[in-house]
């Protein structure tokens, strides 16, 4: 399915594979009452502070990230990715992983999680993520800065 | 009874399935969710209100449980307070997020759809962390 003025997205797959993370995030928050924040549990995993459920709980999590792609990528036959170049996604990881540490999240903590909860420190990361993000993309474009 | 790690990894699997079956590993469709000015591709908006939806279901039976299935207690953010960290730390993160169309899941789960280039922006992700780390140790 398409939608209508936008034939590039993909409303269907996009809201199953939000379903998808929903129950991710209920099975972590019903089953061992934690918040699934991809970032605290990725610091968690690598001693570098994050949230505190066990380091090996929070390895477990962190594995099943790939895993779950792998068996999309295997079922599908292939996943459509473009990726910038390594200089672009070196500075972005930075910028990405200071801000996460210093935000106390990224787009699963406080965009899923805390959105969901109505978490008034989520709401106002996410909505400043969000213009950060749409205003990089933006002085980007306007520059002619590609990141391919 | 399930063990704990067992579900954590099972949790992470769904969420990376989630991710790369909502077109998110693909920093070309992120990048054009935030193009909003441009060419706007709304699957984000999609993936973000599925996902939302779930969840908000989901909190309205944490507080019809004494403790989660697993654990004996919920550990939850208390914290309301909105500080200058919270939001600088969060327009740092969207801006890298707007650099390359990753944040910090599709980075990982792209590590088998991409593994060098991935691999390069966990790297610096964790880089990124240790710094803060390093800083606020020094300070303290």
């Amino acid at each position: 399915m398409t939608l209508p003025g936008f034939p590039e997205a993909a409303p269907l797959e996009g809201l199953a594979g939000g379903v998808l993370i929903g129950l991710a995030a209920a099975l972590m928050l019903l089953a061992l009452g934690r918040i699934a924040g991809v970032s605290g549990l990725a610091a968690r995993a690598v001693g570098l502070g994050g949230s505190g459920i066990a380091r090996s709980g929070a390895w477990m999590f962190i594995i099943g990230l790939p895993l779950g792609a792998l068996i999309v990528l295997l079922a599908s036959g292939g996943i459509a990715a473009s990726f910038a170049n390594p200089l672009t996604l070196g500075i972005a990881g930075l910028l990405v992983g200071i801000g996460t540490s210093l935000g106390s999240g990224c787009t699963s903590g406080h965009g899923v999680c805390g959105i969901s909860r109505l978490s008034g420190r989520s709401v106002v990361a996410t909505v400043t993520f969000m213009i950060a993000g749409i205003a990089t993309v933006a002085v980007m474009n306007a520059f002619g800065l590609a990141v391919q | 009874m399930m063990r704990p790690s067992i579900v954590s990894l099972l949790s992470g699997t769904l969420f990376g399935a989630g991710l790369a079956l909502g077109g998110m590993t693909d920093p070309a469709r992120v990048r054009g969710f935030l193009d909003l000015f441009g060419d706007w591709d709304p699957t984000l908006a999609f993936v973000m209100g599925g996902a939302v939806i779930v969840m908000a279901i989901a909190w309205r039976l944490v507080p019809r449980m004494s403790e989660p299935l697993l654990d004996g207690q919920f550990h939850l953010p208390t914290r309301s307070d909105l500080t200058p960290r919270l939001i600088g730390g969060a327009a740092l993160f969207g801006i890298g997020w707007g650099i390359a169309g990753l944040c910090p899941g599709p980075g990982i789960a792209a590590l088998v759809i991409e593994p060098a280039a991935a691999a390069i922006f966990v790297i610096a992700m964790l880089g990124g962390m240790a710094l803060v780390r390093i800083f606020e140790g020094a300070r303290s």
